[in-house]
């Protein structure tokens, strides 16, 4: 909403100064986004020198100038001027300029093979005076130093925009602003004067507004003015009309709109000889169509309201005209609409259609039905003082009635609310300059609520009028409240925050990406997942919401590789989507690992990331999170994303069917589809929502703490086994063996090929033999080689390596 | 006599100018071992005279402890210069790098998230969630916007089917709506989150995040929320002093709804918290709506407390000087890298919220 301060003192008796205003406005919610003049065409034009000044190398009554704007780097201009020279002061105007003398707009351009950017003025062309043998020469003492700023001095009344939060229509209005500013002492809101109209005739234009289900309109008033004579409106109109950010079009609708921004009451304004003989007000129907005030042609859906007369539609009420009733110069008898239209029916229409017009924009939100008269009055008043003509008596229809809204409000919830008091008399004084009518009964005060204030429908609405008038700054600062109710964080929220920083402690930055990707990567993760389509997504590769975070992590990690980088790790952890419906969603983390280890170490050997990276990462960050170590158990069936002989699932233990984590190479087919150029990539991935939540606390679940001081032996054993035989089920074997007696067992060397028989390998363990009753002695040890030996090769069919 | 001091100054004499620690030890079995010249001497002893003896005896010991001591002495003598030649040999470089440090980063969102956290611990609330996906219900409807609502022209929404009843929620306020829904009264919560609008440009971004506060009790008023606020936002800014102004705005689930705005200024094209003549928005908040509290069942006439919004991404920019907030969502390793933290730089309030 925008006005001048000029036009708010039309209703407003003040002696605040333009800061003080804008102050008291954004205290009281209507909030200032800026206070400047209004923007020119003008503004485009700068003070310039030319630096120098060459001919042009295709022709000779051309000149090449580089100009210096007040910008870093002078600019190049082919001039045609005879008197540009090196050192001269003159205006340039950039491309995207409009000169005043041709309205034309300029652009770059090529002037014989040679690019200007801009041009040089004369006098004539900005219309200063009929000098049009060369460009301006500016005085030097006046414009040495104002090189770079603007030559026209702007010289518009300043501006005042506000955002008006849409529960305030009677703010898109002059005179509703001035009411809060005067209700904030401010000033005084003026006293409307009585109109001495004087009507002639009667509106001699039937209106019937149908009685329909989805009738959009319930009062429909107007008036004729015959023998108009339109034409440009005088400059104080047009100053208005701009100061808006519009273009003047003419006097009439000038009017209309001025009263529109001055009240807040649309009007619309007909030739009345272009209407066929009368007015109905309807709901369209399906198929039919005009041509509207935009140019554009707009068929209609059933329920629209539409204006009407016998030919067809004329406009969508309180949204836009049409052509073929509007306005010209030659118009001479004009028909005025003041109508009400319920926000609902505004809304859905233009949300169909897709239109956004200022009257629009105030109907949806709720115009005064009370200001029906007012509006035709006023602009009625105008029309006569600027094109004459004759004025009918008003014809108001209606089909409903307004009707008051009234609030019993208690005063103590004020002080419940806000935690101050504010005295009876000076609350009924707010409430009065507001436009309320209060009487009071008892504790109770009996409100009436003004016609232009549909926002405000019970007792919480007038404790807030009350506040924001009354200032924020009267609301004490309460100390903070301790008290807690629970827990900050429940398991998974520590799990995540566990997870989080453990990943990154092993190397990984954490990204954040979108929670959407494009659904041609998506679709090499998503598995047996539905796909979520968005229905109208940002771009259209990001038209899904991703069902694993690889997609977008590859996708970023190609971007980072194409920057150059070549080792990289990157994670995020955020959710996973798994069907449409809210909650269908994972935590979980998804990270890759691209490159080498140890690149360009002058002491350790490099090598390509292998999963077993991976694997250490993502199993110490679990038992890092509180996971048991020894519980935790690995198989190798993996999504399909990942490659089928290098990739693993770990399963919390042995008792889980689903995996809560996955390591391992990605997919080649992948690699060669997203085109990515690394020399090894490795990912893995948690869900956190698999994890099963440990009920018991530290406190409660720590074990006793036992330990042996008895001797303890080391026995390394080397065995013959099927190659496809998983080392995991070796060291299990081993184990239960004597799960007292066997403390650990390593796995230290893995061995195929030479003197190894084909599809055998050779894995060597070392145990770790320690009892907590006693020293064994060698004939203990050799029984318990024995038993190993033996139970290794029965349950697996592995020989002992001799 | 005179033959036994002479050994002991030969000997003296050969182990001040021996430097082998091989040919000390001989030395030293030539003199002491089994029939070492000492021992012999020793030896000796028992087939002369009583006061010779004596004499003798005495003479010997003190030979003996002398030449020991040398010996000693000197083996220690050779040690430590053998050792020290060794270790001369055996200097490295070490200036060469270490073995290569793997740094990992926490993103700024999540830091800053794990600030507000930690900060509202301290005053007693506790994190709640809601999921990305809402239905149409509880992101607008239940919080006083209902369809033909001008205020959902400011939220432009993701739906994710034709008749808009799956969306991605546009706020945070929805996990008001589930946490009041799923418990009773008094409620006192944060819930940070990542939430969608469909407007992309350079201050914009289709997903950002948000924290969510709600606090409803019996005398819960805007002392409290200013209070509280204040409060929240001179612990993050990590500054004594905070200028702040309550604004009144509108939002259809609050009423009385304000907007806040901190001061600051520019300073070395710094912008300064707290201090200056600037306002600059923050956040938006107010007492929750009574429609609200009666669409969740919560009864308005027992019940009343304040909600509040604040826009994560941008406290972080604020407080850390990031201008885009485009790239907190692109991934740019440099990025990543520059703006990142520590992850054993855990927000807490006892060692401080950052370092």
């Amino acid at each position: 909403m925008k006005f001048t301060v000029d036009w708010l003192k039309n209703h407003l008796d003040t002696k605040f100064n333009n800061n003080q205003i804008i102050d008291k406005l954004t205290n009281i919610g209507l909030e200032v986004e800026s206070f400047e003049s209004s923007t020119s065409e003008l503004d485009t034009f700068i003070v310039a020198k030319i630096i120098n000044a060459k001919t042009h190398p295709n022709a000779d009554r051309l000149k090449l100038c580089d100009v210096d704007v007040g910008s870093d780097k002078t600019i190049e201009v082919v001039c045609g001027a005879p008197n540009a020279k090196n050192g001269l002061l003159t205006v340039y105007a950039p491309p995207g300029s409009i000169i005043p003398k041709n309205q034309m707009k300029l652009s770059v351009s090529k002037i014989r093979g040679v690019t200007s950017y801009g041009m040089l003025c004369s006098e004539s062309e900005l219309l200063l005076s009929n000098e049009s043998d060369g460009i301006i020469e500016l005085k030097n003492n006046k414009y040495a130093n104002k090189i770079g700023e603007k030559y026209f001095k702007n010289t518009s009344e300043k501006v005042i925009d506000l955002s008006i939060t849409p529960n305030r229509p009677d703010c898109l209005g002059v005179r509703g602003i001035a009411r809060d500013l005067s209700a904030a002492g401010a000033g005084k809101l003026k006293i409307n004067k009585k109109s001495n109209l004087k009507y002639r005739g009667n509106q001699n234009i039937n209106v019937t507004i149908k009685k329909e289900k989805a009738q959009g309109c319930t009062i429909f008033g107007s008036c004729l003015i015959k023998g108009v004579t339109n034409k440009e409106s005088p400059k104080w109109l047009k100053d208005k009309i701009k100061s808006l950010g519009q273009k003047p079009i003419s006097a009439i609708v000038d009017i209309t709109n001025y009263v529109m921004f001055d009240l807040n009451r649309p009007l619309h304004a007909y030739d009345a000889d272009k209407i066929d003989n009368e007015i109905i007000v309807r709901s369209s129907s399906k198929g039919e169509s005009f041509e509207a005030l935009d140019n554009k042609k707009y068929i209609l859906e059933n329920d629209m309201c539409v204006i009407s007369d016998r030919s067809g539609v004329l406009g969508l009420g309180g949204i836009i005209g049409g052509t073929r009733s509007g306005t010209e110069y030659s118009t001479k008898n004009i028909l005025l609409e003041s109508a009400y239209f319920l926000p609902r029916s505004i809304r859905k229409t233009s949300k169909q259609l897709n239109i956004d017009t200022d009257a629009k924009f105030r109907f949806e939100r709720g115009i005064d039905p009370l200001s029906i008269e007012e509006g035709l009055i006023k602009a009625s008043e105008l029309i006569k003082q600027i094109c004459g003509g004759e004025i009918s008596n008003l014809d108001v229809k209606k089909i409903d009635n307004y009707k008051k809204t009234i609030i019993n409000f208690d005063p103590f919830l004020f002080e419940k609310t806000t935690g101050f008091i504010v005295e009876n008399k000076e609350l009924i004084k707010i409430l009065e300059k507001l436009g309320f009518n209060v009487t009071k009964n008892k504790k109770i005060f009996k409100l009436v609520v003004p016609s232009w204030r549909p926002d405000i429908t019970q007792s919480i609405d007038i404790v807030e009028e009350i506040v924001r008038i009354k200032g924020y700054e009267h609301i004490n600062t309460s100390e903070p409240i301790k008290t807690r109710l629970k827990p900050t964080l429940n398991y998974y929220q520590k799990l995540f925050h566990f997870l989080q920083r453990s990943v990154a402690s092993k190397g990984y930055l954490e990204t954040v990406t979108w929670s959407f990707t494009d659904s041609k990567i998506n679709q090499l993760f998503k598995e047996n997942d539905e796909e979520i389509s968005i229905v109208n997504p940002i771009s259209s590769d990001l038209n899904v919401l991703r069902n694993s975070i690889f997609p977008n992590l590859l996708f970023y990690l190609k971007k980072n590789l194409d920057r150059g980088f070549k080792d990289i790790s990157l994670f995020e952890i955020g959710p996973a989507f798994k069907g449409k419906n809210p909650g269908d969603q994972l935590t979980v983390i998804g990270a890759v690992k691209a490159g080498k280890v140890s690149r360009l170490s002058w002491n350790d050997k490099e090598r390509i990331v292998d999963a077993f990276d991976v694997k250490k990462d993502v199993i110490q960050s679990l038992c890092e999170a509180g996971i048991d170590k020894d519980d935790i158990v690995i198989d190798d069936k993996t999504p399909s994303y990942y490659h089928p002989g290098k990739s693993g699932g770990v399963y919390q233990n042995k008792n889980e069917k689903n995996a809560l984590a996955y390591f391992g190479e990605i997919h080649p087919n992948i690699i060669k589809k997203l085109d990515i150029k690394t020399e090894g990539l490795v990912i893995f991935e948690i869900c956190l929502d698999c994890i099963k939540e440990t009920k018991q606390k530290i406190k409660d679940s720590k074990s006793e703490y036992k330990f042996s001081d008895f001797q303890k032996s080391e026995r390394d054993f080397a065995f013959i086994i099927n190659k496809n035989f998983k080392s995991q089920e070796l060291v299990n074997i081993i184990k239960s063996v004597d799960n007292k007696l066997i403390k650990s067992v390593r796995v230290f060397d893995v061995f195929e090929g030479e003197n190894i028989p084909k599809g055998k390998k050779s894995i060597a363990v070392n145990v770790t033999i320690q009892s907590e009753e006693k020293t064994l002695n060698e004939n203990d040890l050799d029984n318990i080689n024995k038993l190993i030996i033996s139970s290794v090769e029965s349950k697996s069919g592995a020989k002992i390596r001799s | 006599m005179s033959d036994i001091k002479k050994i002991k100054d030969d000997y003296i004499d050969k182990l001040n100018t021996e430097n082998n620690i091989e040919k000390v030890n001989n030395i030293k079995s030539e003199l002491f071992g089994k029939n070492g010249i000492i021992s012999n001497e020793f030896k000796k002893l028992g087939s002369i005279s009583v006061e010779e003896r004596k004499k003798l005896a005495s003479d010997l010991n003190n030979i003996k402890d002398e030449l020991q001591n040398k010996i000693s002495i000197k083996i220690q003598e050779i040690e430590t210069k053998e050792i020290n030649l060794k270790l001369e040999k055996e200097k490295i470089d070490v200036t060469l790098p270490e073995r290569n440090i793997e740094i990992g980063k926490i993103h700024p969102v999540s830091q800053v998230i794990d600030e507000i956290s930690s900060i509202f611990s301290e005053i007693g609330f506790s994190v709640e969630e809601g999921p990305d996906v809402e239905n149409e219900y509880n992101n607008f409807t239940a919080l006083n916007t209902p369809d033909n609502h001008p205020a959902r022209d400011m939220h432009d929404t993701f739906y994710l089917d034709n008749n808009k009843e799956l969306l991605l929620r546009t706020h945070t306020s929805p996990v008001q709506v589930r946490t009041m829904l799923k418990g009773k009264p008094p409620f006192k919560i944060i819930a940070p989150g990542r939430t969608y609008r469909s407007d992309s440009d350079q201050t914009h971004a289709p997903m950002f995040h948000q924290v969510e506060g709600l606090h409803i009790d019996k005398n819960i008023n805007m002392g409290h929320l200013k209070g509280c606020l204040n409060y929240f936002i001179k612990e993050f800014f990590e500054v004594d002093k905070i200028k702040m102004r309550f604004r009144p705005s509108h939002f259809p689930f609050t009423e009385p709804s304000a907007e806040v705005d901190i001061g600051y200024e520019i300073k070395n094209g710094k912008i300064v918290i707290g201090e200056g003549n600037k306002w600059l928005e923050i956040l938006g908040c107010g007492m929750v709506h009574p429609n609200v509290l009666k669409n969740v069942n919560v009864n308005p006439s027992k019940y009343q407390g304040y909600a509040f919004g604040i826009g994560i991404d941008r406290l972080g920019m604020l407080k850390y000087g990031i201008n885009d907030l485009r790239a907190f969502f692109e991934t740019d390793y440099r990025w990543l890298s520059h703006f990142g933290f520590d992850p054993l730089d855990v927000p807490s309030n006892y060692r401080g919220l950052s370092r």
